[in-house]
């Protein structure tokens, strides 16, 4: 649906992005993540035609974005970062002239403008003026926009932020739900909303795309991948010494928190040692008040691909 | 062409959802009116060698109101759009750059005919009062009338130009206000400096609306600012349409 070869897009002596290369496949949700100024924006800017690469092409649905640049906006549904949208205008109002717009047929309007309000929650609120819009609203507007014309593809750029946790959730259940029929491009800051609702991610950090994979892959490649915590009075015994010969074990961090020592493990990335460090406890005769697996997150991926150096 | 009008519709109602369009409407209806007073009233103390129909569109008062709205209407056309950032959404619907230049000029040029049309009824309140004729003819009324169209489709194109080099409506109403009354001065330097040849004299003539407004007024259709005006208007919409791609590149 979207095919990326060796994008390039540069502003007055800036590289935004460099050289990228990606594809996402039909009735995918692709999770595309980056620090601010990564180059993400642009990227979805060059996507949706609205602006041309320096080098390198881009199509959607098989139209080049710059020669074909009709077609492939037909094709698309874009949501721009922060939802700009005429605030003088009526919510139905605005929607009847974006879906005229797109070029859904005249009989038509009034039934897609219908089934998307109805979809993005706006019955309530139709008659008022976008401006008086809460910003919760006015993302579903956006939204609603981006729908309007049954588009096989959306690209939505942070369609979340700036919301209430309520309403990140209601986005996201809408978001998974649009995920049966279209395929779906969307950025995001919000690193649990995309394990939970892409079915891949591309982490993206200066203009370079640095990973390309799902969120579990992406977990599991990472040298944080599982830690187990163990928090134990070992008596005499240096446990962190006893701990470091069970096989697999990387490294060992240990604090303290009064009387108990809390070790940290660092495992190889697909062992569950926790049964080994259970039973050196119970021969060894140490006090365990606790032994759990912390599974890292994509925000760990995140960081560590973004900033290796405060990992 | 669906979608030309489709802009051009919204075009022409986002000027009645702002208080401007009114602003305009009221300060136009005002100024113009006295104006058509005060030329009928001088007209009354003495005989005068023009119609009434010249009266009003030859007087300072006219041409003061003239210069004014043109910025005002102009304004916000892109700039509005840039400052939002609702020109992504506008461009990344399935839309043509030139469809989007012209819709918003040919929005401004509705607006600014439907300014005008008031003026007409005071030549028909004229008539219907005195039981005379407004203007010797109504070839006068057309002059007069075009003469507006075309000098308002050149002004309204600049506008646009200025509109869309900035996302900052003030500046965009400055850039267009100054390039305006300059080039309208220009029309008068001859009055001002006395000492220039006739040559300059002859060639500033060809710029200045005053005198071609005049020629027209009288119901004499000249074809040299008809041709003028409409070559310049394309030229400035060419510029605007140029200088809408390169922006929108580089936001």
């Amino acid at each position: 649906m979207i095919k990326v070869e060796n994008l390039t897009k540069r502003f007055a002596g800036q590289t935004a992005i460099d050289n990228l290369n990606f594809e996402v496949g039909k009735g995918e949700i692709m999770g595309f993540l980056g620090p601010n100024g990564a180059g993400k924006s642009t990227t979805m800017r060059i996507l949706s035609s609205f602006m041309p690469p320096t080098s390198g092409r881009a199509s959607v649905a098989g139209f080049d974005t710059f020669e074909k640049s009709l077609q492939a906006r037909a094709h698309l549904g874009y949501m721009a970062e922060n939802v700009p949208l005429y605030n003088d205008m009526r919510v139905t109002e605005y929607l009847d002239y974006r879906a005229a717009l797109k070029g859904v047929a005249h009989r038509r309007i009034k039934e897609r403008v219908g089934d998307v309000k109805e979809l993005c929650g706006l019955k309530d609120v139709e008659k008022k003026l976008i401006g008086a819009l809460s910003k919760g609203y006015r993302q579903r507007v956006g939204l609603a926009d981006a729908l309007v014309h049954e588009p096989d593809l959306l690209i939505l750029d942070e369609p979340t932020s700036g919301l209430d946790p309520n309403q990140i959730r209601q986005v996201r259940d809408l978001i998974k739900n649009l995920g049966r029929q279209h395929t779906i491009l969307l950025s995001t800051h919000i690193l649990p909303e995309v394990e939970m609702t892409c079915s891949r991610v591309i982490i993206i950090n200066k203009g370079r795309i640095e990973a390309c994979d799902t969120p579990e892959n992406l977990l599991n490649k990472m040298r944080t991948a599982t830690g187990v915590v163990l928090e134990a009075k070992t008596g005499a015994d240096d446990g962190a010494e006893e701990l470091k010969k069970i096989a697999g074990v990387k490294d060992v961090g240990l604090t303290t928190d009064g009387d108990w020592q809390i070790f940290s493990l660092r495992a190889e990335a697909d062992a569950d040692v926790r049964a080994e460090v259970f039973r050196l406890a119970s021969e060894r005769r140490w006090t365990v008040r606790e032994l759990s697996r912390r599974k890292a997150t994509l925000e760990d991926v995140f960081v560590e691909i973004t900033h290796p150096d405060e990992v | 062409m669906t979608k030309f009008f489709t802009l051009f519709s919204r075009e022409v109602r986002a000027y009645f959802y702002s208080p401007i369009a009114y602003i305009v409407l009221v300060f136009f209806l005002l100024v113009s009116g006295v104006d058509f007073y005060f030329q009928i009233s001088f007209m009354n103390q003495r005989p005068v060698p023009y119609s009434v129909e010249e009266a009003f569109f030859n007087s300072v008062f006219f041409w003061f109101a003239f210069v004014l709205i043109f910025p005002l209407i102009t304004m916000r056309l892109f700039a509005e759009e840039f400052k939002l950032g609702t020109i992504e959404p506008l461009m990344t619907a399935p839309v043509r750059d030139w469809q989007v230049v012209l819709s918003k000029f040919f929005g401004a040029l509705l607006f600014y005919v439907i300014l005008w049309i008031p003026t007409v009824l005071y030549f028909v309140i004229f008539q219907t009062i005195t039981h005379q004729p407004g203007a010797n003819s109504i070839g006068a009324y057309l002059g007069g009338y075009l003469m507006l169209l075309l000098l308002g489709m050149f002004y309204l194109s600049i506008g646009c130009f200025a509109s869309v080099l900035t996302k900052n409506q003030i500046v965009a109403a400055i850039i267009s206000f100054a390039t305006i009354t300059l080039l309208f001065f220009l029309g008068l330097v001859s009055f001002i400096l006395l000492d220039i040849s006739s040559s300059t004299r002859q060639l500033l003539g060809y710029f200045s609306a005053i005198e071609q407004m005049g020629t027209l007024s009288r119901g004499e259709i000249d074809t040299r600012p008809i041709i003028l005006y409409l070559s310049m208007t394309i030229v400035m919409l060419t510029f605007t349409y140029q200088a809408f791609q390169w922006r929108k590149w580089r936001l």
